[in-house]
């Protein structure tokens, strides 16, 4: 990774979009493969898709990115930005290399996932939604994977733990290496 | 129509309309906040947001917003019943406890809407207090101030900047009690390409957007020793401070405003019209030779430093297209600080050149690198019309009493001409007037091109002079200008000569005139008052000021010249698009 | 290409007639059965298989969600000779050889799961089901990535029926006959819905099917796309025919991947036979279909919200009147239902609206599905006709309360519903009994609580749902619940007074006659229902600053008492490590360093921990 945590400096950050060039024309190939136009109104509805392509490949949403893909479909950074930050899925941040959702569903609620979450919070030392330092961890909270019979649950990345205790975070905190 | 009753009173409105309007019509004025309308420029915030307007419509299941929630047929609505009293007291309830209460320090104070609203509504403490938001406040830019802790969601600068304007840097961030509305990652206004046109101001109710304040450095400026220390004023201040001083709007102030800057201190009280006369004798100059030999064309105006900046960033490809002019603005800090510093006898740094404008980005184009030769800038300070009227309320002179003064000379004589640069169409119209003259050799008497003037966004007319068709357009308003710019890219549309003023309606509805909450009807005044004081000067055309023909003859040789070229032309510069 | 009405028909009968082989496995892939761990169990039947060179006789089936969650991963044994079937649950990869040992009879020491369902369709309910699927029908019975498995069920067939024998007025009034009603959440008529839409006149409409799931705690829809994506398909083009809608649109939640790929797979399918696309079975109408993504947003489930978000804007809701069936996407008429809405759709085109009407209720027809889950046993989708009382769903189907706990309270409708106690338990669900509880159908999740949740805590987990999912468009919505939200903290902390109660009774009052959409109006339910049904508990964290149920940590303190025998179990349990003590020598426990997890509380096997 190369950008360090320069948020909201848009200069400093061109780098990224620039360092990757094979990222770039992937995520260009992908947005020109779109019906885009002069008619801003269209274009924004490939936004949303068009952001979602781009935090697959880049692995999150820098400004250099939201302004690539703002250029791109004649839209304002502003909005770009805007949208983004009214998603929760996309993310401006770096995220770290495995990322532990705690699920928050009702169902994981009533089963103690409220205990889990401050305990992953107590060992990572991090917050919900930070990225440890060393960009191994983020730590983050989600509703409802619908895996309700297995509550509390917990996803590191794609894999799943069920049955979640307290006492089972340090050992699932240990098996990411 | 449509017939419906209000608190009990039958009333007939045409189909489409809201609650509010029908209410409006008998009388009743329901409060709003987030609401925001123009008639004249067909601008309509109505996204029922904030919920103060709340009235019970009987059969309805919940309170319905006034404001956008249509008429129908035999609709029995209610008002005033405790159900929506209570609910409208809520909605302010809430909006003050994440709102400071500093109101007595606030910028906003006095013109606050929400703080009438608290003051109608008879609130007398906030019930449900809780956390509040914080941000941190955006000086960085030098026209416009952020402070977001004061926002309410009301969403009408985001109109203002993306719908009207579409300027394009403000969008709401965030979700829930942590949205608010800003520009992308957070960033201040002068890293992004905000042009400064101060409409967001202008349309903001509360404290959340403000000009940044430089009254203080002006009062420093009146009692600093050894300066000579000189005003202007720019054309549509005049028509539009007297209404800071319960005059009616439309009041043409133009005495007392010279007689209260006397007052405060000025040195000499000159007038930025002087300077508008000049703009039109360099830019009519360059329009007839880019007519002349058919080239370069359309000539676009210069005098709008929003709109400028705005063609900068959002049509880089364009900017040989306008005139190379300065605004009236930095060209009389230009002349100031060179032919009237040398009849003085001073050095340039020993004259403070204050204006006041009726515009916020004028602060910023005073700070353009380029406006200050030798590091000497050619305008120092600039304050808004609305900073004026209360440096004028703070020294205790009461506008509305004074004695009608004169400019001062040389740089106060003034015409017609320069006058309706206030109003969106006169800087062409008073181009044209010179023009007619010129290519004809004539001294034409009918000089009142009615087909540019007015309030619409977009104006077209072919006018013949001497003998030649001139396609001209006239837009105020960027998106307005946004428009015809797309189309001459395009291809679609051919002209000579367009104005384009970034403010709708032009300079008397500059983002620092006083607040018109919303009232079109005192910018229609405003206009028909430039136009007023248009037909009432003798001398209607700016080559016949005898003061820039002695300017000429004793300086500046004659317009284009090349030391006209070194003080009262410029370069513009393509900007980043973000 | 299935270009005309008469080559679906054969090959409808063609694949009913096909011989299938001796005995099927139908293996349940949903979700929630590949991260119990479906899929090893899957590898090892299929190698099983091939080892004893089965691959003839016996076939393998992947489906999609059994809805016996509680018991994945499961399997069922079908064989066609017999005609007997039974299913297994909690399925281990060693078991293969032990299930194909006995292919015709249950293995000993396997678990077996009774069936609790009938399909209406197919059937009439000799043996007094619970469940009644229509929505289910399919789910965990066929292969979803497979369309023949879809037209072997009389897949496609109404949409044939629709554009060969009926005029569109004919399809709306068959659906409003029909009494089916929208089932994610208010439960407006669909049937009256579409015919709005239909009697504009406008060059484009739309269809929008909204399977953006976002209740925190249901999975029904999931778990129709990733079992049955063909019928969601289907439907949308009979609508669409209805409407005079060519365009359909599936605005599906991006952290739904299965159920993405599921759709991917049968759109491409459909396209390629002609199902989707142009000149449908030649009738000349044309219907095409793309998937858009949601990107995390519960409130764009609000169908104004949702139209933005489809627009690539913020997924803000914006005031009705205009209804989207006026003017909705790009301006143009639209029309937004839910999956489940749509996967009644073909069912009652091919049994007709007096079929459907038999079912459920005389105002909610049909039935509900309702992702069970919480402190029941038995955690699982199940299906039930409107109707059904809440008793028998939670101790008929869910098999009571996990550990034999008392029951406490059952929540329906996600943040928009309410608390219902024991004594409503009775109360056959609909739409409007539901309401009159001072909750919600919703979108059908249902999470049942027991002794151990404290009615306070669980309102205040819905309101920051509501406080992170809030647009922060109006003032109701975006302050309002802030505020709700700190006064349930205050009163969760002790300082709460009388005058937060009743400031916290007010604003919610007022937030439900004042918000813009449906998500700030019913954002206070949770709160409202619990005031009302568990005033006891408010009044004791109030009045006597003590959380009955043990949740609320500032209000409760963990001390050892004399019973403790030094086992040094909570010690070494204690994630903080402030309990001390000596092997066999009586514990204490730290309050200054002390969390309040309850770890020690749960783990101490001699009572030998207070709870105050």
């Amino acid at each position: 990774m190369s950008c360090c945590d320069c948020q909201g400096k848009g200069q400093e950050e061109l780098n990224l979009i620039e360092q990757f060039p094979e990222k770039r024309e992937q995520l260009e190939a992908y947005i020109e493969s779109l019906d885009i136009s002069d008619d801003r109104e269209k274009n924004r509805g490939f936004l949303i898709q068009s952001l979602h392509k781009a935090q697959d490949i880049f692995g999150y949403l820098p400004l250099s990115v939201q302004l690539f893909v703002a250029d791109k479909l004649k839209l304002h950074l502003s909005e770009v930005y805007g949208v983004i930050s009214f998603y929760s899925y996309f993310t401006d941040k770096p995220v770290g290399k495995y990322k532990i959702n705690v699920c928050t569903g009702t169902a994981c609620f009533v089963k103690g996932a409220g205990a889990i979450l401050e305990e992953f919070k107590r060992y990572l030392n991090i917050e919900c939604g930070e990225t440890s330092r060393d960009r191994k961890f983020s730590l983050g909270a989600l509703r409802c994977v619908g895996a309700c019979s297995l509550a509390p649950v917990v996803m590191v990345n794609e894999k799943v733990y069920g049955k979640v205790s307290t006492k089972m975070v340090p050992d699932i905190i240990s098996e990411c290496k | 129509m449509i017939n419906l009753t209000i608190n009990d009173t039958p009333v007939s409105v045409e189909e489409n309309a809201t609650i509010l309007q029908a209410a409006a019509k008998i009388g009743i004025r329901i409060p709003t906040l987030c609401h925001f309308e123009l008639d004249c420029f067909s601008i309509e915030h109505r996204t029922g947001s904030c919920r103060i307007c709340v009235v019970e419509v009987e059969g309805r299941r919940n309170l319905a917003p006034a404001c956008c929630t249509p008429v129908n047929e035999d609709m029995v609505v209610k008002t005033n019943t405790i159900r929506a009293i209570n609910a409208r007291r809520t909605m302010l309830d809430l909006i003050l406890s994440d709102h400071p209460k500093e109101c007595l320090t606030c910028e906003k104070n006095g013109d606050c809407e929400l703080q009438n609203l608290a003051s109608e509504m008879d609130l007398h403490h906030v019930m449900y207090e809780g956390e509040m938001s914080t941000y941190k406040i955006d000086l960085a830019c030098n026209a416009i101030v952020r402070d977001l802790n004061k926002c309410i969601m009301c969403r009408r600068c985001e109109t203002a900047c993306n719908d009207v304007q579409t300027v394009g840097i403000l969008s709401g961030v965030g979700r829930g009690f942590d949205a608010v509305v800003a520009p992308a990652a957070m960033m201040p206004l002068n890293e992004t390409k905000c042009v400064f046109c101060g409409q967001c101001v202008a349309a903001c109710p509360v404290g959340a957007l403000t000009e940044q304040n430089n009254k203080y450095q002006v009062w420093q400026a009146l009692n600093q020793k050894g300066k000579h220390v000189i005003v202007q004023t720019a054309p549509a201040v005049r028509v539009a401070i007297g209404e800071e001083f319960g005059m009616d709007p439309g009041s043409i102030a133009t005495g007392k405003l010279v007689a209260g800057l006397r007052m405060l201190g000025f040195d000499k009280v000159f007038d930025t019209d002087f300077a508008a006369d000049l703009t039109i004798m360099e830019e009519t100059t360059e329009l007839i030779e880019r007519l002349t030999k058919n080239e370069n064309l359309p000539i676009l105006t210069s005098c709008c430093p929003g709109w400028v900046k705005f063609l900068e960033h959002q049509f880089p490809e364009l900017v040989y297209m306008p005139s190379t002019a300065k605004s009236p603005q930095q060209m009389f800090g230009a002349i100031a600080k060179s032919y009237y510093a040398e009849k003085l006898g001073k050095k340039p740094e020993d004259i403070i050149c204050v204006s006041v404008m009726p515009c916020l980005a004028k602060k910023y184009e005073a700070s353009r690198e380029e406006f200050a030769p030798e590091g000497v800038k050619d305008v120092d300070l600039v304050i808004s019309t609305r900073e004026l009227a209360d440096m004028f309320k703070e020294a205790g002179i009461q506008l509305e009493k004074l004695e009608d003064k004169e400019y001062d000379n040389p740089l106060g004589e003034s015409t017609g001409a320069a006058i309706i640069f206030g109003a969106s169409g006169g800087v062409l119209e008073a181009a044209l007037r010179t023009a007619a003259d010129w290519l004809t050799g004539e001294d034409i008497k009918d000089i009142d091109f009615n087909a540019v003037r007015g309030l619409e966004g977009i104006k077209e007319a072919t006018v013949n002079v001497a003998g030649t068709d001139v396609k001209v357009a006239v837009t105020s308003g960027l998106g307005n200008a946004r428009k015809v710019l797309e189309k001459i890219q395009k291809g679609e549309a051919h002209y000579h000569a367009i104005e384009i003023m970034a403010c709708p309606g032009g300079c008397l509805n500059g983002g620092g005139q006083p607040y018109n909450h919303g009232d079109s009807d005192i910018l229609e005044k405003r206009k028909e008052a430039i136009y007023t004081a248009d037909s009432d000067l003798p001398i209607r055309k700016s080559h016949e000021n005898p003061h820039i023909k002695k300017l000429y003859d004793d300086y500046l040789e004659k317009p284009g010249s090349k030391l006209a070229h070194k003080l009262l032309h410029t370069h513009y510069t393509p900007r980043k698009n973000w | 290409m299935i270009d005309s009405v008469d080559k679906l028909t054969q090959r409808t009968a063609d694949l009913q007639g096909r011989t299938q082989a001796g005995t099927q496995i139908l293996v349940s892939m949903g979700t929630c059965g590949v991260a119990a761990g479906a899929a090893p169990v899957l590898d090892a039947l299929k190698s099983e298989i091939a080892n004893r060179k089965l691959e003839n006789a016996v076939k393998i089936v992947e489906t999609g969600c059994m809805g016996l969650c509680h018991c994945e991963p499961s399997i069922e044994i079908l064989d066609s000779e017999s005609n007997k079937s039974f299913t297994y649950g909690k399925v281990k990869p060693e078991d293969a050889g032990k299930i194909l040992d006995n292919l015709k009879d249950i293995a000993a020491g396997m678990t077996t799961v009774d069936r609790t369902w009938y399909y209406p369709e197919l059937e009439e309910n000799t043996e007094n089901k619970i469940q009644a699927r229509i929505v289910l029908k399919n789910s965990g019975r066929i292969n979803p990535e497979i369309l023949d498995d879809y037209l072997a069920n009389d897949g496609y067939t109404a949409l044939a029926k629709v554009l060969t024998k009926m005029q569109p007025q004919d399809v709306i009034d068959e659906i409003t006959a029909s009494g089916l009603r929208g089932r994610g959440g208010g439960g407006f008529p669909t049937g009256m819905k579409w015919s709005f839409a239909a009697a504009q006149k406008s060059d484009e409409k739309y269809m929008i099917c909204n399977a953006d799931e976002g209740d925190p705690g249901a999975f029904m829809d999931r778990a129709v796309l990733e079992g049955d994506p063909h019928a969601v398909l289907e439907a949308m083009a009979i609508a669409g025919y209805a409407i005079g809608a060519n365009h359909g649109i599936i605005y599906i939640r991006a952290e739904y991947p299965l159920a993405i790929q599921r759709l991917q797979i049968a759109i491409a399918q459909a396209e390629e036979e002609g199902l989707l696309g142009d000149n449908i079975f030649g009738s000349g109408f044309n219907f095409k279909l793309e998937l858009k993504y949601g990107a995390g947003a519960f409130v764009c489930g609000e169908e104004t919200a949702l139209i933005h978000s489809i627009e690539g804007k913020r997924g803000e809701p914006t005031f009705k009147p205009p209804f989207p069936a006026v003017s909705g996407l790009w301006k143009k008429p639209t029309i937004v239902n839910n999956v489940e809405t749509y996967a009644n759709v073909p069912a009652i085109i091919r049994r007709g609206a007096g079929w459907f009407k038999g079912i459920g209720t005389e105002k909610s027809a049909g039935t509900k599905v309702f992702a069970l889950a919480g402190k029941v046993k038995d955690v699982g989708l199940v299906e039930v006709p409107m109707g059904t009382k809440l008793r028998d769903i939670i101790f008929g189907l869910g098999g009571g309360i996990e550990f034999d706990k008392k029951f406490k309270a059952v929540q329906t409708g996600g943040p928009s519903g309410g608390c219902i106690k024991a004594d409503k338990l009775d109360t056959p669900i609909d739409y409007d009994n539901l309401i009159a509880l001072g909750s919600m159908m919703g979108s059908g999740g249902m999470i049942v609580m027991d002794e151990d949740d404290c009615m306070v805590n669980i309102a205040k987990f819905f309101l920051e749902f509501t406080l992170d999912e809030s647009c922060g468009k109006c003032t109701p919505c975006r302050v309002g619940n802030k505020r709700l939200y700190e006064m349930l903290e205050e009163i969760c902390e002790g300082k709460g007074t009388m005058e937060t109660l009743n400031k916290l009774r007010n604003l919610s009052h007022t937030i439900k006659d004042t918000a813009l959409c449906g998500l700030g109006q019913t954002s206070p339910n949770p709160i409202l229902s619990t005031m009302i049904n568990f005033e006891d508990e408010y009044l004791a964290h109030v009045q006597n600053h003590s959380c009955p149920a043990g949740v609320c940590t500032k209000l409760i303190t963990y001390e050892i008492n004399d019973n403790c025998v030094g086992c040094t179990l909570c010690a070494r349990n204690c994630p903080v490590d402030c309990i001390s003590g000596e092997r066999k020598g009586l514990h204490v426990i730290d309050q200054s360093k002390c969390i309040k997890c309850g770890v020690c509380y749960s783990a101490c096997k001699f009572h030998a921990i207070d709870r105050k």
